[in-house]
């Protein structure tokens, strides 16, 4: 078991120390998260919509196509040159594997969302003082059920001919359920409802995690292994 | 079992053809049922009394919709067995379920903002039939879709099996995610009534369409099904 | 008995199918402490597919594979670490160095002090000042000699190569040879994937000749490689 994680956590390390020095999947993602956010604030009529009705909507789906961006890179980088082989040779369990990989995409999809907040709260002018450790908490909460997911399907979008196309087409109605759960409670928290508004959504969100993590998981050696 | 891991194909052409034959044999019947279910309907069946006439789509709605959701289960569960069986002709029941659950998914998602619009005067409600059933309707696109873009058997078949099992555990998150969201959000007009409290000849009738439909499925399925083993053994002859 | 007769590999029975396609039909092999096995054949012989088998990375659809006595399993991951595997792909990340990519191995396989074996695998393989190159940086002979550090940093029983000789110079043919003959001596069991009869003659003990996923000839070496020619072309074009 502690096995396991060592080797979770060296496969993870591998994937943000290629990925800092290479940084076009964080780049292209915080470029991409930037440009909805922009879009999203000139698209609007602000006498008719104001700027905290759409924050929620527009902040997490920027979070959600940045994150299909960001997370993208994590299976093309071991089709190069067969580096996944190396990886599936050593004595490795693949919930081990699985697991380095989701925690390397979990890194990558926390720095872009670290960038896209502040972005998000100079474009939309909204005030975090108080909500800013809930809206973390949900970030955090939503974002792992749907890295999970997109960690295994991006292993299976790899081996298709446009797997730019093909993860988005898979992940995203799983992404749903987190979307709306992060959404519904987001904006509450901007409107500084009490918590027993949000339990409902956040327990959503969890149930969520735990069964799509450990199914991703469980399923990922069928996906990875001929 | 050989076929996808063998030389062997599946079954033999003749016997797919049979299995073509029942299929369609079936599917007829299931057309039939599903003209008298139509014809009880229009004719057996008492008006409801706040929507009137048009309410009676529901008779073929409410069916439909099932059979989607019906279709993508088996999907799904097709997929969990052939994960631990290994039996190719799991995948091929996958895939010809799935192609049969697009269509249903397509039929219900089509027929429904053309009839809403005149009636409700909106295309799209967001009820909890027609939002699963969308979202149904994109699961299956993105496993067909896959399942195109792939091309060696076994992965394709792995692949497919992982896709079904998580949409198929998808599908509870969804229909809480509406639930929880309706009922914060409380539509302003009264939709199709989706109440258990039917009167009798109203279930009646309903029970008959989702009968005929859930057959008309089983014989939509089994033409694909055996078109899929008429494919493997046409694959074979040309491998051998 | 592959669990107790001493060979570092054995495979029995081993059928594989794509498809409708039968890749192998059938193979049975060994592989002992010191043996250096040249498969030969051509293409689309499955020669790729049976090292793939043998190596753990593909699934047989029939037969097993025994490995220093054990039979690989998926299962059991360790079964796998007696292995060591030379692809025509490098196996290397461009993103890391040269002695970032062999002390990643060396951690996957749970080494102590990996840097450190990093440096003593590049230093075995003439590379100790390439070590912070990256592989785009390197030509295909000197990439052929990291992918080969990468796969002898855990030390493995055996060692499975597919087509090494590809691409390499004169010099740098010469120089994976020695590297090979030197380590059989030690005991290295060597199974060797190759179209390049001539550079790989010397090194060999037994020769395999892969034709339609069976052996059409399976036999120890007992000559030299122009008395085999004939043969083999007889074989592989009847």
């Amino acid at each position: 078991m502690a096995d396991g994680l060592r080797l979770a956590l060296v496969i993870a390390a591998k994937d943000v120390r290629a990925e800092l020095r290479s940084k076009t999947a964080l780049l292209s993602a915080t470029v991409f998260a930037a440009l909805v956010l922009v879009i999203f604030n000139f698209a609007r009529d602000p006498t008719a919509l104001s700027a905290t009705d759409l924050a929620p909507s527009a902040l997490w789906v920027t979070f959600a196509f940045a994150a299909m961006v960001a997370m993208n890179r994590s299976f093309t980088v071991e089709r190069e040159h067969g580096a996944l082989d190396g990886l599936l040779l050593a004595p490795v369990p693949r919930g081990a594997l699985f697991t380095g990989k989701m925690l390397a995409n979990l890194a990558f999809v926390a720095a872009v969302e670290a960038v896209a907040l502040p972005l998000f709260i100079l474009f939309f002018n909204v005030d975090l003082s108080r909500a800013l450790p809930g809206i973390i908490g949900t970030a955090a909460l939503a974002t792992v059920g749907f890295v999970a997911v997109g960690t295994i399907f991006g292993a299976m979008a790899v081996r298709t001919r446009f797997a730019e196309l093909m993860l988005p087409v898979l992940l995203l109605p799983f992404m749903v359920p987190p979307l709306i759960g992060a959404v519904q409670v987001t904006s509450r928290l901007l409107a500084a409802r009490p918590l027993s508004e949000m339990m409902g959504w956040l327990r959503l969100l969890a149930v969520y995690d735990v069964v799509f993590v450990t199914l991703a998981a469980l399923a990922f050696s069928f996906v990875v292994e001929e | 079992m050989t076929g996808l891991s063998g030389a062997a194909p599946v079954v033999t052409l003749t016997r797919a053809r049979a299995v073509v034959r029942r299929g369609i044999i079936i599917s007829s019947i299931a057309l039939i049922g599903i003209g008298v279910a139509a014809i009880l309907a229009l004719g057996f069946t008492p008006i409801e009394a706040r929507q009137g006439l048009a309410q009676k789509i529901f008779y073929l709605h409410v069916p439909s919709a099932w059979s989607a959701l019906l279709a993508f289960s088996l999907v799904g569960i097709a997929g969990g067995l052939y994960l631990w069986l290994e039996d190719p002709r799991l995948d091929l029941f996958a895939a010809a379920s799935a192609e049969v659950g697009v269509a249903f998914a397509a039929v219900m998602l089509t027929t429904g903002p053309i009839w809403a619009k005149p009636i409700w005067g909106t295309w799209w409600t967001w009820d909890a039939r027609l939002t699963l059933t969308l979202f149904l309707f994109f699961l299956f696109v993105g496993y067909l879709a896959l399942r195109a873009a792939v091309h060696d058997r076994h992965e394709r078949a792995r692949f497919s099996a992982v896709v079904g099992i998580m949409g198929l555990l998808l599908v509870p998150f969804i229909h809480l995610s509406v639930y929880l969201f309706r009922t914060l959000h409380p539509q302003p007009i009264v939709l199709k009534p989706s109440a258990p409290s039917l009167p009798w000849e109203m279930l009646r009738t309903l029970l008959v369409s989702t009968v005929m439909f859930t057959l008309l499925y089983i014989g939509y399925v089994t033409i694909r099904y055996g078109i899929g083993l008429a494919i493997d053994a046409r694959e074979q002859s040309d491998a051998g | 008995m592959p669990s107790s007769d001493g060979s570092l590999l054995a495979a029995v029975g081993l059928e594989r199918s794509f498809g409708h396609i039968r890749v192998l039909r059938g193979i049975d092999l060994r592989v002992g402490p010191g043996d250096a096995l040249v498969v030969v054949g051509p293409n689309g012989a499955g020669k790729t597919t049976l090292l793939r088998v043998l190596a753990g990375l593909t699934r047989p659809s029939a037969g097993e594979v025994w490995v220093l006595g054990k039979r690989l399993d998926r299962s059991t991951p360790e079964t796998r670490r007696p292995i060591g595997f030379v692809s025509h792909q490098s196996m290397l990340y461009d993103d890391l160095t040269i002695a970032e990519n062999i002390s990643l191995a060396a951690r996957l396989y749970g080494l102590a002090d990996p840097r450190a074996k990093a440096a003593r695998a590049l230093e075995s393989a003439g590379l100790a000042e390439r070590g912070s190159a990256r592989p785009r940086q390197l030509s295909r002979g000197l990439l052929q000699r990291a992918a080969i550090a990468r796969a002898l940093v855990h030390e493995p029983r055996l060692l499975l190569l597919d087509e090494p000789f590809t691409g390499l110079d004169a010099p740098a043919a010469e120089r994976l040879r020695e590297l090979l003959q030197e380590r059989k001596q030690r005991g290295l069991g060597l199974l060797l994937v190759s179209h390049h009869l001539d550079e790989a003659w010397n090194l060999a003990t037994h020769v395999a000749v892969l034709g339609g996923g069976r052996w059409l000839l399976d036999e120890a070496k007992n000559g030299p490689l122009a008395e085999f020619i004939p043969r083999y072309r007889a074989l592989a074009h009847g």
